[in-house]
C-alpha cells in the first residue's frame, strides 16, 4: 500500500472520518463494557449524565477540565514547534511548589499573593522546561526522554520536599504542605458554586494562545519552526530562540495548571495534586489539533470521560481505567482519522 | 568510604547488578532492533506494564512459567502490531503514537487487572523463576553467588543480547534491518520491502521489551503492581543512545547503570542514607540516564533514517 | 543462475503502459521494447513520464493498463523485486546506497535469504572483484559508501545489478553528478557491457550523450510516447524539437558591463561538516552586472559556498566584505540585511514551508521588516503576494493556497518573486532550474539576466555544465573545497574546465 494526497479534500472526509474515530471510540467502550459484564448501553449513559448530566457533575467536569486546558494548551503550544514537552507534570508541580511557597511563606495579602504566586509558578514551571530546551538546542539532546525522566525527579524532589522541609506540622504526619491562606485563593466565580477563577483565567489563556499563534511575529515564527525548521532558519528566523521561548511559554502553561489547583482547588500541594494532568493534555491537545480553542473544547470532552467514568464505576462494575483506555485509543483513531483526510491509501 | 568498600566485596551486590539489569537488557535490546531499523517506539513504557500484567497473569491462571514469558512476549507483540501498523505504512508520528501505545498498554494492563481482581487489595503472588543452580560454577564461595546464582530468565536475557548482535552484524537479515534504519530508499531499490522489514523489528521488538516487563513481576519480584515499570521504560531509551545503538555497548551501559542503582539502594542502608533523604538516591537512576545523554549527545551515530517514514515511491 | 537470454526478440518490452494520477495521465500507452546488446536513450523533459515508467517496471506503482516483460515472460505487476530477479538492474539518478554501511554490504543487501545464518561475505567479495576486473569499476569492497566520491558511489550502484547477474542496466541521468572525463569512462564501462551482451536503457535530457552512445532514441512527452529513431538517423536540433514540442530558445545575454565587487570572500575557510567538504582559502569576488558561475562535481564545496553566502555557515577563517565594509555578525538575517537574495538549491527543503500559504510563504524572509511590535502585517503581506503571483505569473488558486499543492515551477517563481521583489544587489542562485521544465527554466534563466542587466551581482552554482557555460560572464570552477581563477566567457572549453572539476590544476595553485 502507498499514501497518495489528496489536493482539496472534501467536507465528508474532513469532518466524516473525525466523527468516525469517535464512533469507534464509542465501540471501544461498548467492548470494554461488555467485557466486564455491564450493559454497554446503560454503562455509557451512566457515564454522560455522570459528566454532564447535572448542575453538580458539570461543575466537576469544568473543574476536572480547568488544569487540563492549562496542560493541553502547553502541549499545543510546544508540539507546535515540534519541541516534544513530555514534561508538564513536571512543570505542573513547580508550578504548585511556587504557588504554595509564595503563599504560605511570604505572608503577603491576598490581591498582591495571587498575582506574584501566579508569576512565580510560570517562572518556575518555565525554567523547568528551559532545562531540557537547551540541551536540545545546545547539545541536540532530544527532549522527549529528558523531559519525561524529569517528571520523576520532580516527583521524588516534591515528596522529598512534602517530607521534610516543607511538612505541614498540622498535617497529622501526612506529606502535605501547610495550606495557603483564605485571603490568598483564587475566589469562586460565582458564589456558592464549587467553580473558581482559575476556570476563567484558563479560558483567558486559550485565547491569548491563539492571538500569539495567529497574529504576532513569535506565533508565525513558532509555526515556521515547527513544520520545517530548515526553511526556518534560511528565511533568517532564530530558530534556537524561538524554541527556547516556546520552551518559556509552554513550561509557564503547564505551571499555570499547578498554580489554579493549588490556590482555587486545593489549598496546599501533595503528592497526588496532579491525576497525570501533564500526561492527559497531551491527549487533550492531540484532540484539539493543537488549536488552542479547540483545547478548551477537547479538555472539557477529555475531563468528562474521566469524570464520567469515575461516576460511572461506582454505579456499574466496569473499573474506572476504562476512561485512560479510551482516551489512549480516541488518541490514536484521531491521529489515524486526520491523515486520512489528507491521504488516501492506495495499492500500488 | 569503608561502607562502599563493604558494598563492593559482598556477593549480593554483583547478584544485584545482574538481576536490576536483566529486564533493562531485555527491553534495551527491543528498543535497540525498533531504532536499528528506523523506529523510535515509545510504547516501550506501557508494553512493559503489559508484559509485566500478563506474564504474571497467565501463570496465577495456572500457566508453567515459561508459557507465561511467551503469554507476556504475545502481548507485547500486540501493541507492537499497533505501533507498527500505525507508524511504518500510515507513516504516523512516531511520538505521538508511541506515547499513546504507551498509555494504551498501560491502562488495559490496569483494566484487566481490576477485571480479574475486582475486589482484592493485595496482588496474590505466584511462585516465580527460581535461581538456576550451575554445576560447579554456582557452588564457587563466592564468585558462585556473586555472579551464578540467577534465575534462567536472566541468563535468557545476556543470550538475548548476544543473538542480537550475532543477528544485526552477521546475517542477511540484520543487514536489512540496519539498512531499514538508514537508507530505506536502498533496501527497497534491492527488492526488499522496507514496511515489513520495520514492521517486523518492531513486533519483536516489543516482544522482548515485554518479556523484560515480565521480568519483574515473574523473577525479581512475585507479584503485580501498579506503576512497578516506573520508567524503566524511558531508562532504556537513554540506555539505547549511550550503547550508540550497539547491543554489546548497550548491555554494558544497563550493566552500568544496574550498578549505580545496586549501589544507591545499599547506600541508603548505611551512615550515608542518615543524612541524605532517600529520595535523593531514588533520583540517581533519572540524572544518570540523563547525564548518559548528554555525554552521548556529540556522538552522530544515529541511524540515518530514525524517525523517518517511508512511503513506496516517494523521493 | 544467470537468466537465459533468449536467442531472438527482445529483452525487455513494454506494452502499451498507461498510469493515471488522478486526473494527471503520467504515462499514455507507452510501449516499448529492447534487444540484446543494445542502448537505447529515453530522453524527455522534466515530468515527461520517465520517472513512473521506471517506477513501473520495478513494481512500485502498479500500471492501469498495459504489460511488462522481462526475456519474453510476464512480470507480475507492483511487486518490487520481480524486475530484479528476472535480471533488470536500475541505476537511479538519487543514488540508493546506505552511506553507513560499507560498499559490500550494499552490494549483499536482499542477495541472500533473509533467514540464513551466513552473511556470504566472503564469497561476495571474490565475485565483486571478478566483476571490477571485468568491467573496470574498481572500488573498495570495504570502504564506508558515505566516505567514496560521487562518480565511485556510482560504480557501487553498477556493481549492486551486475552482481545481480542483471542483464539490462536502466541509468536514470548518469552523468548528472560527473565531470565530463568521469563520464567519459562511465560511457567505456558501458560499451564492454554491451560487448558482453547486457542491454541499457539511458535516461537524460542531454541531447549530446544520447548521440554519442544510444542506437535508438526514444522520446516522451507529456506521458505519450511522441518519437522514435535510429540515431544515425536524427541529429541533435530534431531531437530537441521532438523532446519539447517547439523549438528551444536558448537565452543569449548581452555582453556583461561589471561593476564594483559587491560581495568579496577574501581567504575564506569553512568547517567540514561530516562527509561534507569546507571551503580551504576560497577568494572570491562578486561584482555588480556580473553572473559568476561557478561549476563542479557535487559534493565539492558547492554546499558549504552557498551556506556561507546565505548567512548559514560562518567562517573560520578570513573576511567576508559587503561592497568593500568587513561585516562582523554573520547570520541568515545578515545576509538579508546586506541585500543577499537567496535562491535555495532545494525548494521543498529549504526555500519553502509546505503547509504554510503562499502568503505565508512569501513573507519568510520580510516579515521580520514589515510587522510592528510583534504582530504581523497580514493585510500587506497579502497584497504583496498577490503581486507577486501577477508579476511573476505563479499559476495558483489565489493567495491563501497552501504551497506543497504548487507545481515544482511555480514553487520556483514564487521563490524568484521573493528573492527579486527585495531588490537584491547580490543573488545567490543554487542550482535555479533544477527540476523544472523547459518554459520554466527559459524563465528563470530570463529573469536572472534581467537582474543582472539591472545591476545585481549573481553567483550561478550548478551542476549542470552547458547551464554554467551558457549564461555565465566569468566561471570559477570548485574542487575539494578550493576554487580555480576566474575564466572570462569563452576562454575554456568543457574538456578543460572537466580537469580543473577533476581537482587538477589546483596543484600549482596551492
Amino acid at each position: 500500500m502507498r499514501l497518495e494526497p489528496i489536493a482539496a479534500p472534501g467536507p465528508m472526509r474532513r469532518i466524516g472520518l473525525p466523527a468516525l474515530a469517535l464512533a469507534a471510540t464509542v465501540v471501544v467502550a461498548c467492548a470494554l463494557s461488555a467485557l466486564a459484564g455491564a450493559n454497554p448501553a446503560r454503562t455509557l449513559g451512566l457515564m454522560i449524565t455522570g459528566a454532564f448530566g447535572s448542575k453538580f457533575a458539570l461543575l466537576e467536569t469544568l473543574n476536572r477540565a480547568t488544569p487540563l486546558i492549562f496542560t493541553g494548551l502547553a502541549i499545543a503550544v510546544a508540539f507546535k514547534a515540534k519541541l516534544w514537552n513530555i514534561g508538564a507534570e513536571a512543570q505542573l508541580y513547580a508550578g504548585a511548589l511556587l504557588t504554595v511557597l509564595i503563599g504560605t511563606q511570604l505572608g503577603l495579602p491576598g490581591p498582591l499573593a495571587i498575582p506574584l504566586m501566579a508569576l512565580g509558578a510560570i517562572a518556575a514551571g518555565a525554567l523547568v522546561l528551559l532545562g531540557p530546551a537547551l540541551l536540545k538546542t545546545r547539545l541536540g539532546v532530544d527532549e522527549v526522554v529528558t523531559t519525561l525522566l524529569l517528571n520523576f525527579v520532580m516527583a521524588l524532589f516534591i515528596s522529598y520536599l512534602l517530607e521534610g522541609p516543607l511538612k505541614d506540622p498540622m498535617g497529622m504526619g501526612w506529606p502535605k504542605s501547610p495550606s495557603i491562606p483564605r485571603d490568598a485563593r483564587l475566589p469562586r466565580i460565582v458564589d456558592g458554586l464549587r467553580l473558581h477563577w482559575g476556570f476563567a483565567l484558563a479560558l483567558l489563556c486559550a485565547a491569548g494562545v491563539w492571538v500569539i499563534q495567529t497574529r504576532t511575529t513569535l506565533g508565525y515564527e513558532i509555526r515556521a519552526t515547527g513544520q520545517n525548521p530548515e526553511a526556518a532558519r534560511f528565511a533568517g528566523i532564530p530558530v534556537t530562540r524561538v524554541i527556547v521561548k516556546t520552551a518559556l511559554l509552554s513550561g509557564g502553561l503547564a505551571a499555570l495548571a499547578g498554580f489554579s489547583e493549588v490556590a482555587g482547588l486545593e489549598g496546599n500541594l501533595t503528592t497526588d495534586l496532579s491525576a497525570s494532568f501533564g500526561y492527559t493534555g497531551i491527549v487533550v491537545a492531540m484532540l484539539a489539533l493543537l488549536h488552542p480553542l479547540g483545547v478548551v473544547v477537547s479538555a472539557l470532552f477529555v475531563a468528562g470521560i474521566f469524570v464520567g467514568a469515575d461516576s460511572m464505576s461506582r454505579a456499574a462494575e466496569v473499573p474506572t481505567y476504562i476512561a485512560d483506555i479510551l482516551l489512549a485509543t480516541a488518541l490514536l483513531f484521531m491521529v489515524l482519522a486526520i491523515l486520512l483526510t489528507k491521504f488516501r491509501v492506495v495499492r500500488g | 568510604m569503608t561502607e562502599i568498600v563493604d558494598i563492593l566485596l559482598s556477593a549480593s551486590f554483583w547478584a544485584a547488578i545482574l538481576r536490576i539489569a536483566s529486564p533493562l537488557i531485555f527491553a534495551t535490546m527491543g528498543e535497540l532492533i525498533c531504532e536499528r531499523a528506523g523506529v523510535l517506539n515509545l510504547g516501550i513504557e506501557g508494553i512493559m506494564v503489559a508484559g509485566a500484567f500478563a506474564g504474571w497473569m497467565a501463570v496465577y491462571a495456572g500457566a508453567p512459567l515459561w508459557v507465561g514469558v511467551a503469554a507476556a512476549m504475545c502481548a507485547g507483540m500486540g501493541f507492537g502490531a499497533m505501533h507498527a501498523l500505525l507508524t511504518v505504512p500510515f507513516g504516523l508520528s512516531q511520538h505521538v503514537v508511541g506515547l499513546g501505545i504507551t498509555m494504551l498498554a498501560t491502562a488495559a494492563a490496569y483494566y484487566a487487572y481490576r477485571l480479574a481482581l475486582p475486589e482484592v487489595t493485595n496482588p496474590p503472588r505466584i511462585t516465580p523463576f527460581q535461581p538456576l543452580h550451575i554445576p560447579v560454577l554456582s557452588d564457587i564461595s563466592w564468585l558462585g553467588q556473586a555472579l551464578f546464582s540467577q534465575t534462567a530468565l536472566t541468563w535468557a536475557g545476556f543470550a538475548t543480547c548476544g543473538i542480537t548482535a550475532f543477528v544485526l552484524s552477521r546475517t542477511p537479515l540484520g543487514l536489512a534491518v540496519r539498512a531499514a534504519g538508514e537508507n530505506p530508499q536502498a533496501v527497497e531499490a534491492q527488492g526488499l520491502s522496507v514496511g515489513a522489514i520495520r514492521m517486523g523489528a518492531v513486533i519483536v521488538g516489543s516482544g522482548l521489551m515485554a518479556v523484560g516487563g515480565a521480568f519483574l513481576t515473574m523473577s525479581a519480584f512475585s507479584s503485580f503492581f501498579f506503576e512497578m515499570v516506573n520508567g524503566r521504560g524511558w531508562i532504556c531509551i537513554a540506555l539505547v543512545v549511550f550503547g550508540t545503538w550497539k547491543p554489546g555497548k548497550a548491555l554494558l551501559g544497563a550493566l552500568l547503570f544496574a550498578g549505580f542503582d545496586a549501589l544507591q539502594i545499599r547506600l541508603q542502608q548505611t551512615g550515608l542514607g542518615q543524612i541524605v533523604p532517600y529520595q535523593v538516591f531514588l533520583m540517581i537512576p533519572y540524572l544518570l540516564s540523563i547525564l548518559a545523554l548528554v555525554l552521548m549527545s556529540r556522538r552522530a551515530e544515529v541511524p540515518a533514517a530514525l524517525m523517518t517514514p517511508f512511503n513506496r515511491g516517494d523521493r | 543462475m544467470t537468466p537465459k537470454t533468449p536467442a531472438q526478440g527482445p529483452v525487455l518490452r513494454l506494452s502499451g503502459i498507461t498510469k493515471r494520477f488522478g486526473n494527471l495521465t503520467a504515462n499514455d500507452g507507452i510501449s516499448l521494447s529492447l534487444a540484446r546488446g543494445e542502448v537505447v536513450a529515453l530522453l524527455g523533459e522534466n515530468g515527461a513520464g520517465k520517472t513512473t515508467l521506471m517506477n513501473i517496471l520495478f513494481g512500485h506503482y502498479t500500471a492501469d493498463e498495459g504489460t511488462v516483460q522481462v526475456m519474453g515472460r510476464d512480470l507480475p505487476p507492483g511487486q518490487p523485486g520481480a524486475a530484479l530477479k528476472a535480471g533488470v538492474g536500475m541505476v537511479h539518478q538519487h543514488f540508493t546506497l546506505a552511506g553507513n554501511l560499507t560498499v559490500l554490504d550494499n552490494v549483499l543487501l536482499g542477495t541472500r535469504p533473509l533467514l540464513s545464518l551466513s552473511s556470504g561475505r566472503a564469497e561476495a567479495r571474490a565475485r565483486l572483484a571478478q566483476l571490477a576486473r571485468d568491467f573496470g569499476l574498481a572500488v573498495d569492497p570495504d570502504a564506508r559508501v558515505a566516505t567514496l566520491s560521487v562518480g565511485e558511489r556510482q560504480r557501487v550502484e553498477i556493481l549492486k545489478a551486475l552482481y545481480r547477474d542483471a542483464r539490462v542496466l536502466i541509468l536514470d541521468e548518469p552523468t548528472a553528478v560527473l565531470t565530463p572525463q568521469e563520464a567519459d569512462a562511465l560511457f567505456e564501462t558501458l560499451r564492454k557491457m554491451t560487448a558482453q551482451g547486457l542491454s541499457v536503457i539511458f535516461i537524460s535530457h542531454k541531447l549530446h550523450e544520447v548521440m554519442a552512445i544510444s542506437s535508438r532514441v526514444l522520446v516522451l512527452r507529456h506521458g505519450k510516447l511522441v518519437g522514435e529513431v535510429a540515431t544515425t538517423d536524427t541529429d541533435r536540433h530534431q531531437l530537441a524539437t521532438m523532446m519539447v514540442g517547439a523549438e528551444i530558445t536558448t537565452p543569449a545575454p548581452a555582453k556583461a558591463r561589471p561593476g564594483a565587487p559587491l560581495l568579496t570572500l577574501e581567504q575564506v575557510s569553512t568547517a567540514r561538516h561530516g562527509e561534507r567538504p569546507g571551503l580551504t582559502a576560497v577568494d572570491l569576488e562578486l561584482c555588480a552586472g556580473q553572473i559568476t558561475g561557478l561549476a563542479g562535481v557535487s559534493g565539492n564545496g558547492q554546499g558549504a559556498l552557498a551556506d556561507l553566502i546565505s548567512g548559514l555557515e560562518t567562517p573560520t577563517g578570513g573576511r567576508i566584505l559587503l561592497a568593500g565594509e568587513p561585516v562582523a555578525d554573520w547570520t541568515p538575517r545578515a545576509a538579508l540585511d546586506g541585500r543577499i537574495g537567496r535562491i535555495p538549491e532545494d525548494r521543498h527543503k529549504t526555500g519553502t514551508i509546505a503547509d504554510f500559504t503562499l502568503t505565508e510563504n512569501a513573507v519568510l524572509e520580510s516579515y521580520a521588516t514589515t510587522a510592528t511590535r510583534g504582530w504581523m502585517n497580514w493585510r500587506d503581506a497579502r497584497t504583496s503576494t498577490e503581486t507577486i503571483i501577477d508579476k511573476y505569473d505563479v499559476r495558483c488558486p489565489g493567495p491563501d493556497t497552501r504551497i506543497r499543492l504548487l507545481s515544482g515551477g511555480n514553487m520556483q517563481k514564487l521563490i524568484l518573486g521573493r528573492v527579486l521583489e527585495a531588490a537584491p544587489r547580490i543573488i545567490l542562485a543554487n542550482q535555479p532550474v533544477r527540476g523544472l521544465d523547459i518554459g520554466a527554466v527559459t524563465y528563470v534563466q530570463e529573469q536572472l539576466i534581467a537582474a543582472r542587466d539591472a545591476g545585481a551581482a549573481i553567483l550561478l552554482i550548478s551542476e549542470d555544465l552547458d547551464e554554467i557555460l551558457t549564461l555565465s560572464d566569468s566561471i570559477r570552477v570548485i574542487s575539494g573545497g578550493r576554487l580555480s581563477p576566474a575564466f572570462p566567457r569563452g576562454s575554456k572549453t568543457p574538456a578543460e574546465l572537466g580537469q580543473w572539476m577533476a581537482g587538477q590544476g589546483f596543484n600549482h595553485a596551492a
